[in-house]
Formats: structure tokens, C-alpha cells, sequence
């Protein structure tokens, strides 16, 4: 069967200049293929946040190339990037960040707003509908901040899905929280990758978490040690 | 730069900057409310500044016209040199040459004048130093044989008169129009007749048709008009001889440059009445930069209000603008956000400060100060009004832009990476 590459890294090579020049990430090549749920695993300091940072189009200084289904995103302008994220990819980080002074509704309807795919009343309605995906739609219209940690995390998830993105992107998406809401945090994703054929690239540290996705990357000194890490 | 538009615009970014607004109304209120007293200053300040120099123009064109034509004294050559070795050079102290002070063919002149363009009145005086007989005293005066109803429109005298009419000077060949001070002086009132004695010590008797006021002492002590024929029957001239033209022009601060042209086109001295005014003119000149000044740093310290207001949003949401980049809003949404928000503070505050300024001018335009000012010289003027708004709003826009700016170069990464 042929696979359906939604992501492909080619010899991707990162320095950080302060406060001495120091090679982060040293030629990461890999591809990811559609309806993935991969991990990727290191040591703190291996640089898989920095290569994570670099597959958002956020980080843009960079040496070799990044393509995103058939689009090369590496040398594109900053604005064409933030459209490419607007469309295509959903962020969930290690904290919420949802905007406090918006309701949860708003707050994932935001992208959506920005995109303008949609009319108004539709893109409420998405809203609804990936709220309800993650089991808050009785939160809809609760201020974010009144929310339990747990929660807002499902919240951010459902905004980062609003605009329908070729892939979801996390960071240390369940560092912030206990073992339960973890735990529910890791079968939204596992659904999602399974039942919705939503691709996913998660940095974690949790073992387990890693363990239970589809793919681990292990990295270590900037570079890939293993595409495919089995865990006993 | 976006690749393909989109469906639908929902402004979402004047949906965020609204809500940020909503979200912190005390520091909204305190910014606008900066906005409000630097554009209360300024505009009443301005307003206040014009309406002084519209007082101090009109009190000086009440007793100089806008451009005055003469005959100027002309100084003999010092010295005439001679190149030719062979003869000997005369050497002449300085000194004025005797001549009339008169302008030769007035008629002609005046008729040169008007048809120049800009040029509204040009009409003949002739001044006369006159001794006003108070039984056995004399008090010395000024006064100017004019043509009634032009000068009366060139230096408002109507409109100071306080007894008699000031038209029937036109039918009384002998009549005159008297300061009141001369008048209390002289216990003269209209319909009296006086004596008064010319330079030329030519007596005449002359009925008093009326008395005018300026408020200015010196000139009520000292001023009367009379008939240009009868100051030239005190000089013993005919009635061709004429001391000045007074022109009034269109604009009247363009005074100097036409009077530089009047007097090429004429060959006599054109005065301007900036140049025979120099100390009242400085001293407005002086007057307008300080209050401009003081009021323009006002602004500026609300300018910096909303800097300042704007900077801390920043600084406290600087996660949210991370978050707002990583989900697709491009520097330029980011801009947008802030500066709107200032624009809205700038709005808020510009509108209760407008109003506030238009109650105050109203307010101060009705207390009475007294003097020759009567009223406080202030009134609405749009332009003034039209300027403020532009300030204010240029201010605030700057002063949003910076913070702006700075907000959208955050790099997300950067941010999420503490």
C-alpha cells in the first residue's frame, strides 16, 4: 500500500549561537505519513523541542528543507507561514495559553474567525461540535479561566482541531497534568489518530505516552537514534 | 501577501482588541482620560492664543491701517565720491533734505492702488499736530483729516462712538470727532463748538459732531478726526496735498510682502502695520510659542500614557500574542490588535476632551474682563478644532504604533520556550 506522506524532513540542521555556537540539531531527515500518532522521545536537551518548533514553520532559521504534503515551506515568507499555520496545522503546548478575558467558544472559534472559511453562525457551530468531540460542550460558555487544568487542555485541543489541520502538533502536551486528565488527554489523541485519520507529533517525556502511540522518534545529541523506538 | 482571500472577513482582530479594551476599563478610562486633558489644553490653549491675537490685531487697527503710504524723510548723500583726481570732492554732513512731506498727484495714486488685486480700500489722510484750546491751557493732540466713511471702514471708529453720530462729520465741513478724554478735559459734548490751533498756528473753530471711546487712553486723550479738507486748510495746503495713504488689503497677514510691492509701484515708503508694530507683534510671537509649547507637552504626556498603557497590555499578554502567532495571525493582525485599541482609547479620549473644551469655551467667552477686551477674547474656531483632532489622533497613533510593533515581532518560540 502506498503510504501517504504528510510531512518530510531533509537533512534539517539547527545552530544555537548563544552564548557560544553550538549545533542543536545535526541533518534530522524523517517523513511522517497521514492518520500518524508519532512521539517524539529524548533527554532533555536532545533537541526533539527545537526540531518540533522548526515542523511548526515557527522557527524559521534553519539549514535543509521542510515540506508540508507537497508545499515547501522552508524560505517562504513569515506571512505565508502563518497562513500555512492558520490552515494546516493545530498547536496543543505543555500550558493552555487560551485567551482569559474569551469564553471557551471564542477562544476555539479564534483560528476559525481568522481563517474565514466560514460564515459566523458555521463556524459556532464547528465550534460546538469539537467541543462536544472532547466532551465540553456543557463549557461552551464558560469564561476559560474558570476551567479546571484538565479541561482548558481539552479546550486548547479543540481549538487547535477547529480548522480541520493536516496535523497536530503537541508540546509535552500532558506534562502540566495528573495521571487522569493525562490519560484522557492521550485517548482524545489516540482517537483522534484512529477514528478522524488525524495525523500527530507530540514531544513528551512520559514514557507511557510514548509508549502507546503508533511511532517513537528517539533523539539524542541533535540526532535521530532510532524512527521506530520499541519500548519492553 | 495572503495566497488565496478568504470567504468571509470576521475582523477578528477588532473583536480582540474590543474585548482587551472591555477587559481592563480602568486603565482604558485612566489612558482616555490623558487623551481628554492633553486635548483640552491644547485646543483651549490654542483657542485662547488666537482669540488674544485677534484682540491685539484689532486694537492695532484701530489707530494704524494695514499698510501705510508716505513720504519719507530722505537724508542728503553723505558723501559724493569722485573718481576724477582733478577736481576737488565736496563733502556734505547728512542731513534731511527739505523737501514736502507730501505725496505728489494723490488722486492718481489712490487710483493705482485700487486697481491692484487684494487691495479693498485705499484712501487719503493728512495728519495734523493740533493744540485743543482749554480756556488759557492747551492740550496738545492728533488730528487726521480723513474721508469719514473709508476710514471708519478700515479702523471700526463707529463702533467706539459713544455720543453723536459719526456720518454727520461728512455733511459738517467744520465738524470733528472727538476722543473722550479730550472731550472730558474740555467739558466739550456734541454740538459744542471748540477751538483748536494747527503747528502752522492756524486758529480754526470747529463744532463737535460726536465722541468716541477706544478703551486705549493714549488715543482717547489725544485723537479726533476731522474733514481731510479742513486739515489741509490747518496746514494751509490746497487740496491736492495728502500726508498718507492707509490701504487695507484682503489678508492682512500678508501685509508686509504687498507693502514691499506698493512701495516699488509708487516710489514712496509702504509701511506694513507688523513693521510700525513691532513690540505688540513680538510680544504675540512670544505669547503663541509659550502656550503652543506648554500645550504640546501636554499632549505628548498623554501620548506617553497610552505608550505606556499599551507597553504593559503587551508585556502581560505576551503569551496570548505568542499563541495568536502560532495559530496563524500574521504580524500584521497583531499590529493591527494594538493599534486599535490605542485608536479606540485615542477616540474616547478625544471626544469627552472636544466637548469638555467646547463647554469651556463657551464658559470663559461669557465672563466679562472689563477694559477695552470686554468679553474674553475666545470663540470656536474649527480650524483650531480640526487641528487638535489631527494631533490628537496622529499622537495616539504613534504612540500605539511603537507597542504595536514590538508585539508583533515576538517570536512564539522564544515565548513558549521559557
Amino acid at each position: 500500500m502506498q503510504e501517504d506522506i504528510i510531512l518530510q524532513a531533509d537533512k534539517i540542521t539547527k545552530y544555537f549561537h548563544d552564548p557560544v555556537k553550538f549545533k542543536v540539531l545535526n541533518e534530522i531527515s524523517f517523513t511522517i505519513n497521514r492518520g500518524e500518532f508519532v512521539t517524539l522521545v529524548g533527554k532533555s536537551g536532545s533537541g526533539k523541542s527545537t526540531l518540533l518548533y522548526i515542523l511548526s514553520t515557527m522557527d524559521s532559521q534553519y539549514e535543509g528543507a521542510l515540506t508540508i504534503v507537497k508545499d515547501k515551506v522552508t524560505g517562504q515568507k513569515q506571512d505565508s507561514l502563518a497562513v500555512i499555520r492558520n490552515e494546516k496545522i493545530g498547536f496543543v503546548f505543555q500550558f493552555h495559553y487560551l485567551l482569559p478575558e474569551f469564553s471557551c467558544l471564542k477562544n476555539v472559534m479564534l483560528p476559525a474567525l481568522r481563517l474565514g472559511n466560514y460564515s459566523r453562525q458555521e463556524i459556532e457551530e464547528r465550534a460546538y461540535q469539537k467541543l462536544d468531540l472532547l466532551g465540553l460542550k456543557d463549557q461552551a460558555l464558560k469564561p476559560s479561566s474558570k476551567l479546571s487544568g484538565g479541561q482548558q487542555q481539552r479546550v486548547a485541543i479543540a481549538r487547535a482541531l477547529i480548522n480541520d489541520p493536516l496535523i497536530i502538533m503537541g508540546d509535552e502536551p500532558t506534562g502540566n497534568l495528573d495521571s487522569k486528565n493525562a490519560d484522557v488527554i492521550f485517548d482524545t489523541f489516540k482517537q483522534l489518530a484512529h477514528e478522524f485519520n488525524q495525523t500527530i507529533i507530540a514531544v513528551t517525556h512520559d514514557n507511557d505516552f510514548a509508549k502507546n502511540s503508533d511511532r517513537t522518534i528517539e533523539m539524542h545529541d541533535g540526532k535521530i537514534i532510532s524512527t521506530d523506538k520499541k519500548f519492553d | 501577501m495572503k495566497k488565496k482571500s478568504s470567504k468571509y472577513n470576521h475582523s477578528v482582530d477588532s473583536e480582540i482588541s474590543f474585548t482587551y479594551l472591555v477587559s481592563q476599563k480602568k486603565l482604558t478610562m485612566v489612558a482616555a482620560l490623558g487623551v481628554t486633558i492633553g486635548i483640552t489644553v491644547y485646543l483651549f490653549m490654542t483657542s485662547m492664543t488666537s482669540g488674544f491675537d485677534r484682540m491685539s490685531n484689532d486694537s492695532i487697527f484701530k489707530s494704524s491701517p494695514q499698510i501705510r503710504l508716505y513720504k519719507d524723510d530722505e537724508m542728503s548723500r553723505p558723501l559724493v565720491p569722485y573718481s576724477d583726481s582733478n577736481k576737488i570732492a565736496a563733502v556734505v554732513n547728512p542731513k534731511v533734505v527739505p523737501q514736502s512731506n507730501r505725496i505728489v498727484n494723490p488722486a492718481n495714486i489712490i487710483a493705482i492702488l485700487k486697481q491692484q488685486p487684494g487691495v479693498q480700500i485705499a484712501t487719503p489722510q493728512v495728519s495734523v499736530s493740533v493744540f485743543y484750546n482749554v480756556g488759557n491751557s492747551l492740550v496738545n493732540g492728533t488730528s487726521s483729516g480723513v474721508e469719514i466713511i473709508e476710514a471708519d471702514k478700515m479702523f471700526s471708529i463707529k463702533a467706539t462712538m459713544v455720543e453723536g453720530r459719526m456720518e454727520e462729520l461728512d455733511q459738517v465741513p467744520n465738524g470733528i470727532l472727538l476722543g473722550v478724554g479730550i472731550a472730558a478735559k474740555m467739558s466739550a459734548e456734541t454740538g459744542d463748538n471748540i477751538t483748536i490751533t494747527s503747528s502752522r498756528n492756524v486758529i480754526k473753530v470747529m463744532k463737535v459732531v460726536g465722541l468716541f471711546e477706544t478703551h486705549n487712553s493714549a488715543l482717547d486723550k489725544t485723537k479726533s478726526y476731522i474733514n481731510i479738507g479742513a486739515a489741509q486748510q490747518l496746514l494751509q495746503e490746497g487740496p491736492s496735498y495728502v500726508s498718507d495713504v492707509n490701504i487695507q488689503i484682503a489678508d492682512y497677514k500678508k501685509a508686509a510682502a504687498y507693502a514691499a510691492k506698493f512701495s516699488a509701484l509708487t516710489g514712496y515708503k509702504a509701511e506694513d502695520w507688523e513693521a510700525a508694530n513691532a513690540t505688540l507683534t513680538s510680544g504675540a510671537a512670544v505669547r503663541t510659542i509659550l502656550l503652543t509649547s506648554i500645550s504640546i507637552s501636554i499632549l505628548l504626556v498623554a501620548g506617553f500614557g497610552i505608550y505606556n498603557i499599551l507597553n504593559m497590555t503587551i508585556s502581560s499578554k505576551i503569551q496570548e500574542i505568542a499563541i495568536l502567532k502560532a495559530m496563524g495571525f500574521r504580524a500584521g493582525d497583531v499590529v493591527k490588535i494594538f493599534v486599535r485599541q490605542a485608536v479606540m482609547i485615542g477616540l474616547i479620549g478625544l471626544v469627552i476632551g472636544l466637548l469638555f473644551t467646547t463647554w469651556l469655551i463657551w464658559k470663559v467667552s461669557h465672563v466679562y474682563v472689563g477694559g477695552d477686551m470686554g468679553y474674553f477674547p475666545i470663540r470656536f474656531e474649527w480650524n483650531l478644532f480640526l487641528r487638535s483632532i489631527a494631533l490628537g489622533m496622529g499622537i495616539t497613533l504613534l504612540a500605539g504604533y511603537l507597542p504595536a510593533r514590538k508585539a508583533a515581532h515576538v517570536d512564539p518560540v522564544s515565548i513558549f520556550r521559557k
